[in-house]
């Protein structure tokens, strides 16, 4: 399945604090939280995003509170995949669970600036970057990880699972 | 290969002789915890299962984020949790007024212990590895997953071998030791690993310096932090657990992806500067940082120890008049002993603010919040960019001595400072 939008790029230590900050935490509605995504560092992108536009980020993205709000508000706002350097894990298991595919490329996300235009194909990890003519390869998901992501989330992966 | 003691209980609780690092496994859960925030998802994704609990004697649901409830919307979140836990008839429900923060009541009335596999929907999670216990943050789907099926996925982890040597000095606290830690290795030092936490320099460590240590094992990025069992734990559990448990040790030949070592008297009270854990400064390398907050408590800091700390150098003096400082006993118990002690009164003596438990100030929810440009110095956990408010606001992560001689004197200060 390949993907194709535009980066919104952010840079290390992106924290679900920043996600969605925990004032906006006494509702779980995914449109909700998706209207406040990313306000204290960039107040554009809840008002701007378009679906299928793609969040690039660097090191240990995600990482901090276990908030699964902040993956849903990110799911919400339409982004199909998250791109960065390396995930915090919390967040990384919380991508897959709710079906947001995460990918892992390390320092090659250095290459990639805000505004290219990114082709994504989920299935072989490969991302192309259109923009600049790059292209780099994440990682393909291990094992049963893969199961559940095709699943659509862990929730339908062990219900699958029990009608077996 | 040895194993680590992680990899231990990993092995044990997976039906397996032994795991290695990378393994994909699923593990049987000792315990299952959730909060006000993350149980309702959690409650959502469980009832698309459409199963009971796998067992209500193993899931615990603490209220302790923003309540007593701060808005009306909250309200709800908790009363979805407070009617689940009735229909489920779940046993460790706790209620507003008699319980308290989640990773200080869990130690507390014993329901962890050495050996235990436990995740929690809260990423703190990982304060329990303080008793020998594998414990680790998740989201609300893997919870409300593990709610219906006692089990989770692990991919089991590396480790980091932090060797402890010598006692610390008398200013110098647990939340010192990890904030080092924290500043040596950044936030993102022991990704995907564990901190096994070793050497001679643990005996020296009481269970709330080794609690507040493991709380913040995930500032690190670590998966868990975890402290091997001794004749203290025993000490600890003994009159808390009711039941027997297993102590693991880690094999003499187990592999480490490195080993930091740390010189526990050499150590020196330490602040962790705006906007992450890892911007660690010795205090005293800095020049005057005046503050208008400070906030004493939370699931790092909100034991009767830290309080105690604190109220001994509160004594004869008062909060700076340019200070607010609010004071947040982790607990029912902690609140009652720290009133039976007479810390309590000394706090408001001083001119302290005492609040009910609750996590509120410490994530930014409620009781407490700063506007643009204030500086708060709090023995919480984390000084994200907007963590405790306006994106503009500063937080400073310290030790209880170090949060009260700041209040004190009205900028950031140790505690050999106040006079």
């Amino acid at each position: 399945m390949a993907i194709e939008g535009n980066v919104w790029r952010y840079g290390d230590n992106i924290d679900t604090d920043v996600i969605i900050p925990a004032r906006y935490l006494n509702t779980f509605d995914p449109k909700e939280l998706a209207s406040h995504c990313m306000v204290d560092i960039d107040e554009t992108f809840a008002k701007e995003v378009q679906a299928g536009d793609i969040m690039v980020g660097g090191r240990n993205f995600g990482c901090g509170s276990s908030r699964e709000h902040a993956p849903i508000a990110i799911k919400a706002s339409g982004i199909p995949v998250i791109v960065a350097a390396s995930f915090a894990r919390i967040f990384y298991r919380n991508g897959i669970n709710v079906g947001l595919p995460l990918l892992e490329i390390g320092d090659d996300v250095e290459k990639i600036h805000a505004g290219d235009r990114l082709r994504i194909d989920l299935s072989t990890g490969r991302i192309e970057d259109l923009t600049t003519g790059d292209t780099f390869q994440a990682p393909p998901l291990p094992g049963f990880i893969q199961d559940i992501a095709r699943a659509g989330g862990l929730v339908n992966y062990v219900k699958e699972k029990k009608e077996k | 290969m040895g194993m680590t003691m992680t990899q231990k209980i990993m092995a044990a609780h997976a039906g397996k002789d032994s795991v290695k690092p990378g393994d994909l496994i699923y593990c049987k859960l000792d315990l299952v915890m959730a909060n006000d925030i993350t149980a309702p998802p959690s409650i959502k994704e469980f009832e698309k299962i459409g199963c009971p609990v796998f067992d209500r004697t193993k899931i615990a649901l603490v209220p302790d984020h923003f309540t007593p409830n701060k808005d009306i919307k909250s309200a709800g979140l908790a009363k979805i949790v407070r009617d689940f836990a009735k229909k489920h008839d779940i046993q460790n429900y706790f209620e507003v007024g008699r319980a308290g923060i989640e990773h200080v009541i869990l130690p507390e009335k014993g329901l962890v212990a050495p050996g235990m596999m436990i995740i929690g929907a809260d990423s703190h999670t990982c304060t329990y590895g303080a008793v020998g216990a594998f414990c680790t943050g998740v989201g609300s789907t893997d919870l409300g997953v593990a709610m219906a099926t006692g089990e989770a996925w692990f991919k089991v982890p590396e480790a980091i071998k932090v060797v402890l040597t010598g006692s610390k000095p008398e200013d110098v606290t647990g939340k010192d030791v990890i904030l080092t830690l924290i500043g040596m290795i950044g936030v993102s030092g022991a990704l995907y690993q564990s901190l096994e936490f070793t050497g001679p320099g643990v005996a020296s460590l009481s269970m709330a310096d080794r609690l507040t240590i493991a709380n913040m094992a995930i500032e690190a990025g670590a998966k868990n932090g975890i402290f091997p069992v001794d004749e203290r734990t025993r000490a600890y559990e003994e009159g808390r657990v009711d039941h027997p448990y297993t102590v693991y040790e880690a094999d003499p030949d187990a592999e480490y992806a490195r080993t930091v070592e740390i010189d526990l008297s050499s150590l020196s009270p330490v602040v962790a500067f705006p906007h992450l854990p890892e911007n660690v400064k010795v205090i005293g390398t800095f020049g005057d940082i005046k503050i208008d907050q400070v906030v004493l408590g939370s699931c790092t800091n909100g034991r009767l120890e830290d309080l105690a700390i604190a109220a001994r150098i509160f004594e004869g003096h008062t909060v700076h008049p340019d200070v607010r400082c609010i004071v947040i006993p982790g607990s029912r118990q902690v609140y009652r002993d720290a009133m039976k002690a007479g810390y309590i009164e000394t706090f408001i003596e001083a001119g302290c603010a005492v609040s009910t438990p609750t996590c509120g100030p410490c994530l930014g929810g409620y009781m407490g919040i700063l506007t643009a440009g204030e500086r708060c110095v709090s023995t919480t956990n984390r000084n994200f960019r907007g963590r405790m408010g306006h994106v503009d606001s500063e937080v400073y992560l310290a030790g209880p001595q170090t949060a009260a001689a700041s209040a004190i004197l009205g900028k950031i200060a140790a505690p050999k400072e106040v006079r």
